[in-house]
């Protein structure tokens, strides 16, 4: 029987001090070395565990560790996906206008840029705890008009975005972690300032592409 | 109605000393008078707990985590009040979960400021009486219930709490973990609560949370702990 695979941290496509002011180098420096590599570290060593269980039949073990792995998995996949969807406020991917295709179906869906970004904020700071934020376009994987739809939708914790047919196009950390250090109890400050660094570039292709892209593309980074 | 909340943890002295202030709210005609939270007064200064938490964590946590739940709680409950007069059931149900996270903020924190200490005012020393009784039946040592009462703090996933409680029906303790801000009611009773979200330790221990897991029980109150068991 073979060993599990082991992940490893992607590089961040960019330098930890590249989106300042809105996000201190300080803030992505430990948010990359210490807290996305903890998740990894503990999704290969629960991966290793359950991988013991499997060949010794312990089903109990197996069941116990589900929700590590769905945890720290859920906490890689997340950070891996948020690093890609941003990027510094002078490139030209931060500007909507390098998602044509995406802002048509935003505007389609919202009214317009601006209360989608208010609604998203809004669902943002509603979370609860900790969580994530995301636009998802739904995937159906009947196509037709269904397919394609946009929402927005939260997340509690580290939960992923998979086996439901949401497809991440981007998504914002809420956990205190990720702006504490800057913007300490003022989180929608952070909220208001992190639409000068997304990527508006990758949340296009996330939209263009299947589901499978978007994981492809993760899984190539691991 | 809040004052019903309230009352149920009525452990909790600063939460009832807060609770009478009346307030006259004239809604559609109507008008009654309930009881607002407020935000209660530490009996330590805000630097008292260094170096285990800092003042800085302190003073933020409290002037502004803290009050931003009690506001919070105060706006909707007058919002579940207003739904409550017009008997449209859907809103109060849909403002059950925005009561439960604030009010539980409010009554969480309440509770932690209490059970804990500066190392001058008891911060640290052990319990005595029926609780370090109880502590040792249960655990074995008082070292032991702080390892495990460290292994579920570690173990939150996301925001949340970890309390020592006693189980209103059989009166044993126990260590259970609390997510987001879901207060201790109910069955269980409760004893001494640590706060495992980020905002509580971040400025001075970042992902170091272990370290702060550690260091917090050098200024736990357990005076205050023993008040709250019963025997
Ligand atoms: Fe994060
Ligand atoms: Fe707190």
């Amino acid at each position: 029987m073979s060993s599990p695979t082991t992940y490893s941290l992607p590089k961040l496509p960019y330098g930890y001090d590249a989106l300042e002011p809105y996000i201190s180098s300080q803030i992505m420096t430990l948010h990359h070395t210490k807290h996305h590599q903890t998740y990894i570290t503990n999704l290969n060593n629960a991966l290793q565990t359950h991988a013991s269980a499997l060949k010794s039949g312990d089903i109990a073990t197996q069941v116990s560790l589900q929700p590590a792995i769905r945890f720290n998995a859920g906490g890689h996949i997340n950070h891996s996906l948020f690093w890609q969807n941003l990027c510094p406020a002078n490139s030209p991917n931060a500007k909507s206008s390098s998602a044509p295709k995406l802002t048509e179906k935003i505007k389609a869906t919202w009214g317009s840029e601006e209360k989608f970004k208010k609604a998203f904020t809004e669902a943002l700071l509603g979370i609860q705890g900790s969580g994530w934020g995301w636009l998802v376009r739904y995937d159906t994987g009947a196509g037709g008009s269904e397919s394609g739809r946009l929402g927005i939708v939260t997340t509690k914790d580290q939960d992923p975005l998979v086996g439901k047919g949401e497809v991440p196009v981007f998504g914002v950390d809420m956990w205190e972690h990720a702006y504490y250090l800057q913007y300490q109890n003022g989180k929608a400050a952070y909220v208001e300032n992190i639409w000068n660094v997304i990527n508006w570039k990758t949340a296009e292709e996330r939209y263009l592409g299947s589901k499978e892209d978007v994981f492809k593309a993760l899984k190539s980074k691991l | 109605m809040s004052s019903t909340l309230l009352r149920s943890s009525a452990l909790c002295t600063a939460l009832r000393a807060s609770a009478p202030k009346a307030s006259k709210a004239g809604i559609a005609g109507t008008t009654f008078v309930r009881g607002k939270a407020t935000l209660p007064d530490l009996s330590y200064d805000y630097g008292a707990l260094e170096p285990a938490i800092s003042g800085k964590i302190m003073e933020l946590h409290h002037k502004n985590h803290h009050n931003t739940y009690v506001t919070s709680y105060n706006n909707f409950s007058e919002q579940i009040a207003e739904a409550k007069q017009k008997n449209d059931i859907a809103a109060q149900i849909a403002l059950q979960p925005l009561i439960n996270f604030h009010g539980g903020g409010h009554i969480n924190h309440t509770l932690f400021w209490e059970n804990l200490a500066p190392t001058n005012q008891g911060g640290g020393e052990p319990p005595t009486g029926a609780l370090a009784k109880a502590i040792n039946d249960s655990y074995g040592s008082l070292d032991a219930l702080k390892e495990k009462f460290n292994t579920a703090l570690a173990g939150v996933q996301g925001s949340g709490w970890a309390w020592l409680v006693q189980d209103t029906q059989t009166g044993s303790i126990q260590i259970k973990t609390y997510a987001n801000q879901d207060p201790v009611v109910g069955q269980f009773r409760p004893i001494l609560g640590i706060d495992a979200w980020e905002h509580a330790y971040y400025l001075q221990y970042q992902n170091r949370k272990a370290e702060y897991f550690k260091a917090v029980w050098d200024v736990v109150n357990w005076k205050a702990a023993e008040k709250r068991f019963k025997q």
